[in-house]
């Protein structure tokens, strides 16, 4: 949760008005706030209430862009591609399955250097079919060079979807980035947003500018010819000198942003809940930090030091400051809302990238225990985390646990 | 941790949807206006809403962010301080496409919460059909007929601010009237009267404390999921078996056809109004049971037509295609105590079935659904708006 560093009558001017908004009709403000040019969208739940939320304003005339609903999720980030490559500031988004039929589209946004913010309203890959929570979509590019963000309330989806515009368009960046939303916990539920004035945002986001690499009849190029091996592997390590440089950028914008809007949100990479003198902590991405937050206190008003570190850039992953802050714990539990069928150990997405970084960036070894939760919307209760963490104590004193376990199943 | 409030409004999918959101929104902002902190959201697994099923929205309130923050704001309350129902039939239990079996209405209601529904009947009555539990209640009625909208047209009829204003009442420590008169001045078209219609509900509204044990004692259905290693695998599910011939109660003879229904997802709470059927002067035609679009019919061995009550939706479907006057008659589901076969209690006594049937079809308590011509809610309105006032 940011802070407000601005004395308060400087936050008022900052902050003019309030919503009761969802965290995707928050994006859409910030989508309006943005001035976008183009929008196409393509109806699936949950993440259409951003494109409902949208049509809305520029019917009323809040918004002037071009809106498009296109014939599909592969038309519809196709046309976004085509119309950044023209100048123009884009938005998109999808959920689920809807965000893997356009994965064509999705794998090459990077490589040509198309810098969208998609919203991406987490969704189980159905079939099985349901519309709960999952983040196997949004990860389902992680590989490919979007950079992505889970955020846990609207008041964090309007403003770090100002900073995802700020960071996909700086020259030094220029790659996509996904921003996803919770299905039904954040996008379809409604709390009060303070809105960012417009002329903050002005001064926040300077206009898109592709430079030479506008597609234009005045600047004439071609974009993505037929390459043989003789090139790949070079535009490969281009967008590869994107990743090296990510996290100092990053960390550039979050200072802007404080220092425009008055809102702190500190380090950009983690969230840190009651770490200071934790033993164990918990480590996800998501809603799931509302049941982590709340068992937390509970346990510890019972004396048991547990705190959560609440990951938000998964790309860029931030390794070395991660393992910073969690070499010193005695355990850590990873709450994975997604799967990783076949991987090392069967652990999700998240305990695989953390063992990783902790292997080559950490002094100590903490036992790192993966507990696979709340797929396909299920809820992740408070006993559900107690379990969690009566477990993940045990391994810190010692007593081997399995390395990743299954909580809420039936069965 | 600060004071935390919750508020489920249960209302039928569809045409109850906006007034839902308007009276969850409605609380938040009125909350607000007194430094409260709160979220509106509606029950996920409910979305798609299908018709007339039941479906629940939710406000949740806070004295402080930070408590609504931790309070688990954003999942469905396990426990509610009061529980809004917009259509009284919904009291008969309810049954949602996303969960197991059917629920009692008052299933989420605190000990020594409130239950407030929107009916033209009594107390007494009501608790006929609401079913008994274990922890004590107060039940309170805002008089009026259930108020169903279009998808994307709405019937403003107040129904909206008059709930608001029955909820300061019930529940002044959420937030006291002059909150929610602050909200309609700002932000609802119509603010005078809609100011009037709250103040008169919120003046009117009483409740009475119904004690534990009191109430239907039916039992409703309710059955354990499976556990993932007693389920097939490939995501596949066996289908019903076939159905068969069944028998006349006075001859004993077997005949017609009843398709096996399915007994884990019943349907019935989807209905805010049933067929009544003339089996006397029922011509045969078939149009009835061709048309219904969930096989609702059974075919008697008579030849005649038979609604399964325990799957009827009560869609109308059948009374608007039948050719014989007054055979098929839609009656607001609000009269009628059990899902007990209408064919069989006709052939156990002819003449004691047509003159019950005579006397509920007239006269008709009309529950139209959703938007079906132009000019509709100009009827409908003023009579509600009157309602309103009158009490």
């Amino acid at each position: 949760m940011a802070t407000l560093t601005l004395p308060v009558k400087e936050q008022q001017k900052v902050l003019a008005q309030e919503a009761l908004i969802t965290g995707s009709e928050a994006i859409a403000v910030a989508c309006k706030l943005a001035n976008v040019d183009v929008v196409t969208a393509y109806p699936i739940r949950p993440y259409d209430t951003v494109m409902q939320y949208m049509s809305q304003l520029v019917a009323d005339g809040e918004l002037d862009c071009e809106f498009i609903v296109a014939d599909s999720e592969n038309s519809q980030f196709e046309i976004v591609k085509h119309a950044s490559v023209c100048g123009a500031r884009v938005f998109c988004g999808s959920s689920g399955i809807g965000w893997m039929y356009a994965m064509e589209v999705l794998t090459v946004t990077p490589s040509l250097r198309v810098p969208m913010v998609a919203l991406v309203g987490n969704r189980a890959l159905d079939d099985p079919g349901a519309f709960g929570v999952e983040h196997n979509d949004a990860l389902a590019v992680r590989d490919l060079g979007w950079n992505l963000v889970w955020v846990d309330t609207a008041q964090e989806a309007l403003d770090t979807a100002l900073i995802c515009y700020r960071f996909a368009e700086d020259r030094r960046i220029f790659v996509p980035v996904a921003i996803s939303c919770d299905g039904a916990f954040l996008t379809h539920s409604q709390s009060l947003v303070k809105l960012p004035a417009a002329e903050q945002v002005k001064k926040f986001l300077p206009k898109y500018n592709r430079g030479e690499l506008l597609v234009h009849p005045d600047n004439v190029i071609s974009v993505a010819p037929q390459c043989n091996e003789d090139w790949v592997m070079e535009v490969r390590r281009q967008n590869y000198a994107v990743t090296e440089r990510a996290c100092d950028v990053l960390r550039e914008v979050y200072a802007e942003f404080e220092s425009i809007f008055g809102r702190k949100y500190g380090n950009p990479f983690f969230e840190e809940y009651r770490t200071e003198d934790a033993e164990i902590v918990l480590f996800g991405m998501g809603t799931l930090s509302t049941p982590a937050k709340v068992t937390i206190d509970k346990l510890r008003e019972q004396g048991k030091k547990v705190g959560l570190v609440r990951l938000r850039w998964f790309r860029p992953f931030a390794g070395a400051e991660i393992a910073k802050a969690l070499e010193r714990f005695r355990a850590i539990a990873v709450l994975d809302r997604d799967l990783s069928l076949g991987s090392p150990d069967l652990s999700g997405v998240v305990a695989t990238e953390l063992r990783s970084a902790l292997y080559t960036n950490a002094k100590t070894r903490p036992p790192v225990l993966d507990f696979l939760c709340g797929l396909g919307g299920r809820e992740v209760t408070v006993p559900d985390v107690e379990k969690i963490v009566e477990i993940t104590f045990e391994a810190a004193a010692g007593k081997p646990q399995p390395l990743t376990q299954w909580i809420g199943l039936r069965g | 941790m600060g004071q935390l409030y919750a508020v489920e409004v249960i209302g039928r999918g569809i045409f109850q949807d906006t007034l839902a959101k308007n009276i969850t929104r409605g609380i938040v902002l009125a909350a607000h206006n007194e430094g409260k902190f709160g979220l509106s959201f509606g029950r996920y697994g409910d979305s798609p809403e299908r018709n007339g099923i039941p479906a629940k929205k939710f406000a949740i309130v806070a004295s402080d962010e930070q408590t609504l923050q931790l309070g688990m704001a954003h999942y469905e309350p396990a426990q509610v301080d009061v529980s809004v129902v917009l259509d009284d039939t919904l009291c008969k239990g309810i049954e949602s496409w996303a969960w197991d079996g059917v629920h009692p209405i008052n299933r989420a209601v605190k000990r020594g919460g409130t239950m407030i529904v929107v009916s033209t009947q009594d107390s007494d009555t009501l608790l006929q059909f609401i079913h008994r539990r274990e922890l004590p209640y107060k039940l309170g009625i805002v008089k009026g007929l259930a108020s169903f909208s279009g998808l994307w047209v709405y019937k403003d009829d107040h129904t909206d601010v008059r709930i608001l204003g029955a909820l300061a009442k019930a529940a002044p420590e959420l937030f006291s009237f002059e909150s929610i008169e602050k909200y309609i001045q700002a932000k609802l078209k119509d603010a005078p009267a809609k100011t009037q219609s709250a103040r008169k509900a919120y003046e009117r509204f009483t409740t009475i404390e119904v004690p534990a044990g009191r109430g239907n004692p039916e039992k409703l259905l309710h059955f354990e999921l499976l556990k993932w290693q007693d389920m097939a695998e490939g995501t596949a599910v066996k289908g019903q078996p076939q159905g068969g011939p069944f028998e006349d109660p006075v001859t004993k003879k077997a005949g017609g056809f009843r398709p096996a229904r399915n007994d884990k997802f019943l349907k019935f709470t989807a209905r805010t109004q049933r067929p009544v059927v003339n089996f006397d002067t029922c011509t045969k035609c078939t149009l009835c049971w061709l048309n219904c679009p969930d096989g609702s019919f059974d075919v008697t061995p008579d030849g005649t037509y038979d609604v399964d009550l325990n799957g009827c939706c009560g869609c109308g479907i059948c009374e608007a295609v039948c050719p014989v006057e007054n055979c098929i008659t839609m009656v607001s589901e609000s009269k009628f105590f059990d899902n007990d076969s209408q064919w069989l209690r006709f052939k156990r006594d002819e003449a004691s079935y047509l003159q019950w049937l005579e006397k509920t079809i007239q006269p008709i308590e009309k529950r139209s659904h959703g938007f079906r011509y132009r000019g509709q809610y100009q009827e409908e309105v003023p009579a509600a708006l009157e309602l309103a006032q009158k009490g």
